[in-house]
């Protein structure tokens, strides 16, 4: 390999949304379709140079609706695909997102979370997303969302969004905000033979037997592209595990709705991932994720040296939400605090999941994420 | 003694699809027939074809077609089928769409398509309202028509489509009615062989739902009019191309040769890595 085509290895200074088209390209992902939109432009401009190199596709569309729609096509087609926006795109996406959902397409959307509603702060974080993230689409639907906290974490759960996409087929949300995005941190690449780079699921079968919906035991179908001779039909209407529309049967609507939901639910074990610090013995629990979760820990550490028995359970995976390890933390706890950036969106979640123990909640909107004394004196006021 | 009595065309169908949904006396199996005889008479390897629609009467056409086949949401097939072509530029990519899916919810991807010249290739289903809803108004609804939400008459100007698609710079261009069957299946042969962004209006009877309530009751009724009024004017300025009650102008309007998109996308490609290779 000469030039730069290589993949980029060991120890680089980058900013966030650099480091999220790094991971992307390292993951395999050959095609990127997008619009201009702050705070995730950068990803957009960086994968424009970086995408020809490795032969891969970058395209400008004229909206996010056509970017999105853009992507579950190339999935279909075949390569590993993604988009990137903020807030506002994000909404315009939600319909096609569902359609990615229906049709099973593996696909990843970065949404690098603003201030909101409408254009809002677009260039100040946000974490209003969150609940959108989970329920944006009509109609009901399992969605993995992750929530990096890093630039490191950029790259690494771009790559991870890529592997949990193939292997469920489903759109897989990177949930950042303009800080992580924006930001300039260490990080490190290890050799490409160091990676885990998983690839959808193929069938097995001839053309004539392949039902395009028929699940396997982990409730995933087996993925042909187009262009391979299977002559296969896909659509958002409700469909057979032929993929023949059946608008009118109640059974296929529950079947396939289910299906849609479990093959996150009953897999959630697999994908959920958390950061836990200082749990054993915790009598407040912080539970923080993205940026917020930075200031968290610092908190937590000052609040020990204090005397506090604080703890942080940070949030790596938001959707499928990681009930057990909320609902672990809170029977150990006296309390739970929960920083947000919003008005209170995984706060509801904590709430549902920790039943009896208390929770307390601080908003910050508009401005930076809360600094390390804010959400001391939350853990101070609450242990 | 009994016979095979199977259509010679039906291994282009999918027959667990069958019956098809659409009404007596409607246009859509005409382009679909014209357009399965483009892909027999050009020996088109259905392995290599993909098929795209929106949502609507004829979004439905897609699944017909014994080929990989995409049923996307209201108004996105050109861009999901701009994914697919950058994807694998090896794919014939046809969309078979509606009058409101390409050119109301879904116009700005049209446009867009055209000015990139995506080597994709547009087939509009024109029945000049939203036949699956019920018979709404649309983009192409002639001035003063009735539809169920122009109970007085349609006071808002219909797109030229054919106008739209040259000024948007495909390089095909052509509009037929379901009564021109042979020169719709040469436009379709045509607009197959072809690199960059084509486009096929074809002006289709509705009786059901858009005639009834305008005077045209029966396909036969719009057949007749389509007879009466249609005149071929090959080349002609499509500015100028109008449908009236009194005029339907068809004809080849545009067929000009210009890089596609995918080829100048994937040439820079190649040139820049063989740039970097000598360094």
């Amino acid at each position: 390999m000469t030039g730069k085509r290589a993949l980029l290895t060991g120890v680089h200074f980058m900013n966030g949304d650099i480091a999220c088209a790094e991971g992307a390209i390292a993951a395999g992902c050959r095609f990127f379709a997008g619009y201009p939109i702050t705070p995730a432009t950068e990803i957009a401009e960086y994968l424009s140079e970086r995408m020809p190199e490795f032969g891969g596709i970058y395209i400008q569309m004229e909206d996010e609706i056509a970017s999105i729609a853009a992507v579950i096509g190339a999935s279909y087609a075949g390569l590993k695909a993604m988009t990137a926006t903020s807030g506002p795109g994000f909404s315009l996406m939600q319909e096609n997102i569902g359609l990615a959902v229906m049709t099973e397409t593996p696909c990843v959307i970065v949404d690098i979370m603003r201030g909101g509603p409408s254009t809002g702060q677009p260039t100040l974080p946000g974490q209003q997303d969150v609940m959108q993230a989970k329920w944006g689409s009509h109609g009901d639907y399992g969605i993995i969302a992750l929530s990096p906290s890093s630039v490191q974490e950029m790259f690494d759960l771009t790559v991870e969004a890529f592997n949990l996409s193939e292997i469920y087929r489903l759109p897989v949300l990177l949930m950042g905000d303009e800080i992580v995005g924006h930001m300039w941190e260490k990080v490190v690449i290890p050799p490409a033979s160091k990676f885990k780079i998983v690839s959808r699921k193929r069938p097995h079968v001839t053309p004539d037997k392949y039902a395009p919906f028929m699940p396997g035991d982990d409730l995933v179908p087996p993925m042909a592209c187009f262009g391979e001779g299977y002559h296969f039909h896909a659509t958002g209407l409700t469909h057979d595990e032929h993929g023949y529309p059946k608008t009118q049967s109640s059974e296929v609507q529950t079947r396939l709705v289910r299906r849609l939901c479990e093959k996150v639910s009953k897999n959630a074990d697999k994908i959920v991932r958390v950061e836990e610090v200082m749990l054993d013995d915790a009598d407040v629990v912080v539970v923080a994720y993205g940026i917020v979760a930075r200031s968290a820990l610092s908190a937590v550490r000052k609040a020990r040296e204090a005397g506090i028995k604080a703890g942080l359970l940070r949030l790596i995976t938001l959707w499928p939400f990681p009930e057990e390890h909320v609902a672990k933390a809170a029977e150990k706890a006296e309390k739970i605090v929960v920083p947000e950036m919003n008005c209170g969106q995984i706060t509801r979640e904590v709430e549902r999941v920790a039943k009896t123990t208390p929770v307390a909640f601080l908003s910050k909107l508009g401005e930076e994420p809360h600094t390390p004394m804010e959400i001391l004196e939350l853990i101070r006021r609450n242990a | 003694m009994t016979q095979e009595t199977a259509h010679p065309f039906m291994k282009y169908l999918r027959q667990a699809m069958m019956p098809h949904i659409w009404c007596p006396g409607c246009g859509n199996g005409i382009v679909l027939n014209c357009f399965v005889h483009a892909l027999d008479e050009l020996h088109k390897d259905l392995d290599k074809l993909a098929v795209v629609s929106g949502i609507g009467c004829i979004g439905r056409a897609a699944g017909y077609l014994n080929a990989d086949s995409f049923h996307t949401t209201h108004g996105r097939a050109v861009a999901f089928a701009t994914g697919v072509k950058l994807a694998n530029p090896e794919l014939d990519v046809v969309i078979i769409s509606g009058d409101g899916d390409l050119f109301a919810i879904g116009g700005n991807h049209f446009i867009h398509a055209a000015r990139r010249n995506i080597g994709i290739k547009v087939i509009c289903v024109n029945n000049f309202n939203y036949g699956m809803t019920g018979g709404q108004q649309g983009p192409t609804t002639p001035l003063e028509a009735f539809t169920t939400t122009t109970p007085y008459g349609n006071i808002e100007p219909p797109f030229n489509l054919v106008h739209l698609a040259a000024a948007s710079g495909a390089t095909y261009v052509a509009r037929w009615t379901t009564l021109h069957v042979r020169k719709l299946t040469q436009s379709f042969k045509r607009m197959l062989q072809k690199e960059g962004f084509c486009f096929v209006e074809v002006v289709s009877p509705c009786p059901e739902i858009f005639g009834r309530r305008n005077k045209l009751r029966t396909g036969l009724e719009m057949m007749d009019l389509f007879k009466r009024a249609s005149v071929i004017e090959n080349f002609s300025d499509p500015s100028k191309a109008v449908i009236s009650a009194e005029k339907i102008v068809v004809g080849e309007f545009v067929n000009i040769e210009k890089i596609s998109y995918e080829r100048m996308l994937h040439e820079k490609i190649s040139h820049i890595n063989e740039k970097r290779m000598d360094w």
